[in-house]
């Protein structure tokens, strides 16, 4: 082993010197490798890098617009919105939710169903994203929260605006609602590049107006350039970009209207649509039984949701836009529109009306609904008195092939083009449509019979509309062919300018009917309210001229021979009460179709209830039924509109 | 009575007479720029640079005993002191506290010690005192002595566990053999059999140790976790571009972005505001330092003296390298000050009695 010795200080001395050169060579080469990485930090990278610190210190904090009003034709408000405390909880940010649930609920009254609807948008949300837990706070109970806010890394009190029903079933089926914007939502927001404009959005319009006005109702976000801290303080803004909020809505609807309808319904099931003949403004648009819009706003808690889905009244169904039925004899004046423009009779022709109708060869009995039959009548008593074997008889000489395209040219059997989503289509029926809608079956049930028209002669049979089309077509009839697309939103009233967008009642098309036809049929329905009319009870004591027509729309097959009994059916399998009406006769002011779901005859159930409302409308009059029990109708507004209407 | 003029200038001469011009000028440099960034860093509050003012004066004094101290007296304090360090320390993996799952820390009562900061001192002299004592009787096994006096309180610190402060203890110890004459051979041997053995020594290290390590190689890898404070001050420094935001701008600095922003990371606060022209400044202020001291050392008399210069020397370029490197993120994230810079009072003490003791060196001259 070699020892290592320093006999001689001279080398050591010189080797140490080299050393120290080795040394501070080396610490200098490494400065210059700092050096160039503050160049390459600072020069090359700075853009980069100060991007990243503005990116740092600056957010852009969404400023919510306020979501547009929606008012009734005299600017009753039926959508608003109030601000108010909710406490809100983001998952991502908190150690333990359900620790810190059973915490706050020391806090803050926290009822299980609460709980539970967290629970169910907990599920639908993302981690960050914060989630309600109880909307509304008391002011103490916000108070409370906000002084134990350090023990809730996570937990919220926000103000928000909240949106408000006031008519909660009364309009449910109008406005619709809005409620929490979903992953269905979102990928949509997505789609249309409207995903900016919903930042700290947490609502959309699902159903209704709420959602087919949405781009209008929600106006746009603004936004806030805001200088914040590492801990996302908010120490100064830089920026700031006002919200446009949403523009107001004005409908044609008339709330008082919509109240005396809903009132004369009463508990019954139904629906009723009214509209203005000369604008086709909807007047009243009525599903009963409704819903309470307010539980969905922030997500319905699953019993709420469970007991309005189960329940066999089916709430939740529109009828008056999704409901289809087969109109009955409300389908006779139409029908007598398409015989009278095809030629198939004349005005004059008088024609027997018996008791029951059979085809050449068959024994099959179409009875009429007076077992003594109405002898021998012209079309336009046959309309009157409802007779069921004259039109029997009419369909049958003229096939459907002359039928369809003229009642179809009322709007029946095809969407009306209102303001609200998922109108049904209804069934206008043809050889063409029974060949596609049985398209699957066997060439037997495809095939078009000649017998298959003469029950859709009086509006049973395939026959299928919803009572937005009967309302429309009644008000198209009432117009003599002057066709308006029903809509109920009248104005748009811009944010930012106060201007209101007029929906311009124009004409959508113009039925090319002889004049005297529509006179003709008119006058066949006016007669309905007279002595020996199927409403004449209806007609006692009017103060204005009305025309209508009764229907009764069969729910189920009678067999042969047998008696209908209603107090032997099942409620849900008895007759549906139809009754379509318009009045004043002369100058149409309002045309309505009214339908109350099991309750037998059209002039027993439905008709009352277009009588009331016309009553109101035209003269101010408050129905004795429901007197006194109108929310919306003070009785001096009452009395104005009847001084208007004369 | 007054002061006779002629009485406060023998007073000036006596004060200044052990001290350093070149090294007291660099020093008064970066001391006045320290407090420059320490009051923006401190958001402008003036209680950090009333205390660092109270422990400089104290850091100073200290320094200038040691300047006016002959090494050779100094040298023989050495002994004791490694030992009693190396009780501390021993002590302190009994009785520590513990502060983020590390114990570094004896509870006096008053105040907390580190006893490894004693070492980064205490270590070198050591070592210097006892290849002075057997200069001229040097044998290899004197080496392996030498390597079990490094090895014992680095492994202490390291099961403390506190990387950074044990690679700058052995980093002190290593400058001593490397001036008294380690073969090359030897440290190229070490060099190799080190880079030989790192997966090894990756597998001894403490998850915290590995995921910094990782980060320095990737921050952007886990930004809001361990990379988050390398990003940031990677940030502000590349934000504050060639001239920097200017003093008191930093947005980095005063929204609070940046970690430790007046202990290890000031020099990331300093970048913010003064930019590569403030950057390169302080790396010639550190440069000349250095330069400085390598003269110094290069006239010392005594191997001792040399020893202790140069290890001395280097251990401060270390420190103004790892913590520079850290905060631009060329280097692993270890718990080093800004030489002179950093707010701290153990740190500069010790500094500062590393230049008394370079000054010391300096005064000994035949």
């Amino acid at each position: 082993m070699r020892p290592t010795r320093f006999k001689n200080p001279n080398v050591d001395e010189s080797q140490f010197q080299l050393r120290l050169v080795v040394a501070y060579v080396f610490m200098l080469l490494m400065f210059c490798v700092l050096v160039g990485r503050f160049v390459w930090l600072q020069v090359y990278q700075h853009d980069r890098f100060t991007t990243m610190a503005n990116n740092n210190r600056i957010s852009l904090v969404p400023i919510l617009p306020n979501r547009g009003l929606i008012m009734d034709r005299n600017g009753v408000i039926l959508a608003q919105n109030y601000s108010a405390y909710t406490l809100e909880l983001t998952p991502s940010k908190m150690p333990d939710l359900d620790a810190t649930v059973a915490e706050l609920s020391k806090l803050v009254d926290i009822t299980p169903r609460d709980e539970k609807r967290f629970k169910k948008l907990l599920g639908e949300s993302r981690d960050f994203e914060s989630v309600p837990l109880k909307v509304k706070l008391s002011d103490e109970e916000a108070a409370r929260v906000a002084a134990n806010a350090w023990r809730f890394p996570g937990v919220e009190v926000k103000a928000r605006l909240f949106r408000d029903y006031p008519y909660k079933e009364l309009t449910s089926h109008v406005l619709g609602y809005i409620g929490r914007i979903n992953q269905k939502d979102q990928d949509r927001l997505d789609e249309e590049d409207k995903t900016t404009n919903y930042k700290g959005t947490n609502y959309i319009g699902k159903t209704g107006l709420e959602n087919v006005y949405e781009d209008d109702l929600h106006g746009e976000v603004g936004f806030e350039e805001v200088e914040t801290d590492s801990g996302g303080r908010a120490i100064r803004t830089l920026r700031r970009t006002p919200p446009v909020n949403g523009n107001n809505l004005k409908l044609a609807l008339d709330i008082r209207l919509q109240e005396v309808a809903d009132k004369l319904f009463g508990n019954r099931r139904g629906a009723l649509v009214a509209i203005e003949p000369s604008t086709g403004g909807v007047l009243a648009f009525l599903s009963k039984p409704g819903f309470d819009p307010n539980l969905f706003i922030d997500g319905i808690d699953s019993q709420s949701w469970a007991s309005l889905n189960t329940d066999w009244q089916k709430p939740l169904i529109n009828r008056a836009l999704r409901g289809t039925y087969p109109p009955g004899s409300t389908f006779k004046p139409f029908m007598s529109m398409a015989a009278l423009e095809t030629h198939s009779i004349g005005m004059h022709d008088i024609r027997p009306a018996p008791a029951f109708f059979t085809l050449p060869g068959s024994s099959h009995q179409f009875r009429d609904s007076n077992k003594r039959g109405n002898g021998s009548v012209n079309l336009a008593r046959a309309i009157t008195v409802s007779s069921d074997t004259f039109f029997y008889k009419l369909a049958w000489d003229m096939g459907i092939d002359k039928i369809a395209p003229t009642v179809g040219q009322f709007g029946l059997g095809r969407p009306t083009g209102i303001d609200l989503d998922g109108e049904a289509s209804g069934v206008l029926p043809t050889k063409e449509w029974k060949a596609k809608r049985f398209a699957r079956y066997k060439e037997e049930f495809r095939r078009w019979y000649p017998a298959d028209v003469v029950s859709i002669g009086i509006g049973q049979g395939f026959n299928a509309y919803t009572p937005l089309q009967m309302a429309n077509a009644t008000a198209i009839l009432a117009n003599d062919g002057v066709a308006f697309k029903p809509h109920l939103v009248q104005q748009v009233v811009d944010a930012k300018t106060g201007k209101p967008r007029v929906i311009e009642p124009k004409p959508d098309r113009v039925l090319a009917f002889r004049k005297e036809n529509f006179e003709y049929v008119k006058g066949g329905m006016e007669g309905v309210l007279k002595p020996g009319g199927t409403a004449w009870r209806l007609g006692v004591g009017l103060t204005y001229s009305m025309a209508g027509k009764t229907g009764t729309a069969q729910v189920v097959q009678i067999k042969q021979g047998a008696k209908y009994n209603a107090a032997a059916l099942a409620e849900q399998y008895r007759d549906h009460s139809w009754f379509i009406a318009f009045a004043p006769v002369e100058q149409p002011r309002i045309a309505v179709a009214v339908i109350v779901e099991n309750a037998g005859f059209g002039a027993a159930a439905a008709a009352p209830i277009a009588r009331g409302l016309f009553d109101f409308y035209l003269k101010g009059k408050v129905p004795d039924a429901v007197a006194g029990d109108l929310k919306t109708v003070p009785m001096d507004t009452a009395d104005d509109s009847a001084a208007t209407s004369d | 009575m007054t002061l006779q003029p002629h009485l406060i200038r023998r007073l000036w001469l006596a004060v200044k007479a052990p001290l350093d011009g070149p090294l007291m000028l660099i020093l008064g440099l970066i001391f006045a720029l320290s407090l420059v960034v320490l009051y923006s860093a401190n958001n402008q509050g003036l209680d950090k640079i009333d205390n660092k003012l109270v422990y400089t004066a104290l850091s100073l004094s200290v320094m200038w005993l040691l300047a006016r101290s002959r090494p050779q007296s100094v040298m023989n304090f050495a002994p004791p002191i490694y030992i009693v360090g190396v009780l501390l320390l021993l002590a302190v993996h009994f009785k520590g506290v513990t502060v983020n799952g590390s114990t570094r820390w004896l509870e006096l009562g008053i105040t907390r010690i580190q006893p490894s900061e004693i070492m980064k001192i205490a270590l070198p002299m050591t070592l210097a005192w006892f290849f002075q004592k057997y200069e001229l009787s040097m044998r290899w096994w004197h080496y392996l002595v030498a390597a079990v006096m490094i090895a014992i309180p680095c492994a202490l610190v390291l099961k403390q566990p506190d990387l950074g402060t044990t690679m700058l203890i052995a980093a002190a110890g290593f400058f001593v053999l490397f001036f008294v004459g380690l073969p090359w051979k030897v440290i190229l041997g070490g060099i190799v059999a080190g880079a030989a053995s790192l997966p090894i020594v990756w597998n001894l290290l403490h998850d915290y140790q590995r995921r910094r390590v990782m980060t320095m190689i990737d921050p952007m890898e886990d930004p809001l976790g361990a990379g988050y404070h390398i990003i940031q001050s990677m940030i502000a420094i590349g934000s504050g571009g060639p001239w920097g935001k200017g003093w008191l701008n930093g947005t980095q600095t005063h929204l609070d972005y940046i970690p430790e922003r007046t202990t290890d990371f000031i020099f990331a606060v300093y970048s913010e505001e003064f930019g590569l022209v403030g950057n390169v400044t302080l790396v010639i202020l550190y440069t000349l330092l250095i330069s400085r001291a390598m003269m110094i050392t290069a006239r010392a008399q005594t191997l001792y003296g040399r020893v202790m210069g140069g290890a001395i020397t280097l251990s401060f370029f270390v420190y103004a390298f790892v913590n520079m490197g850290m905060v631009a993120g060329i280097l692993p994230v270890v718990g080093v000050p800004l030489p002179f810079v950093s707010y701290g009072g153990t740190a500069t003490v010790t500094l500062f009695i590393g230049m008394g003791m370079l000054m010391g060196i300096g005064n000994q001259r035949r």
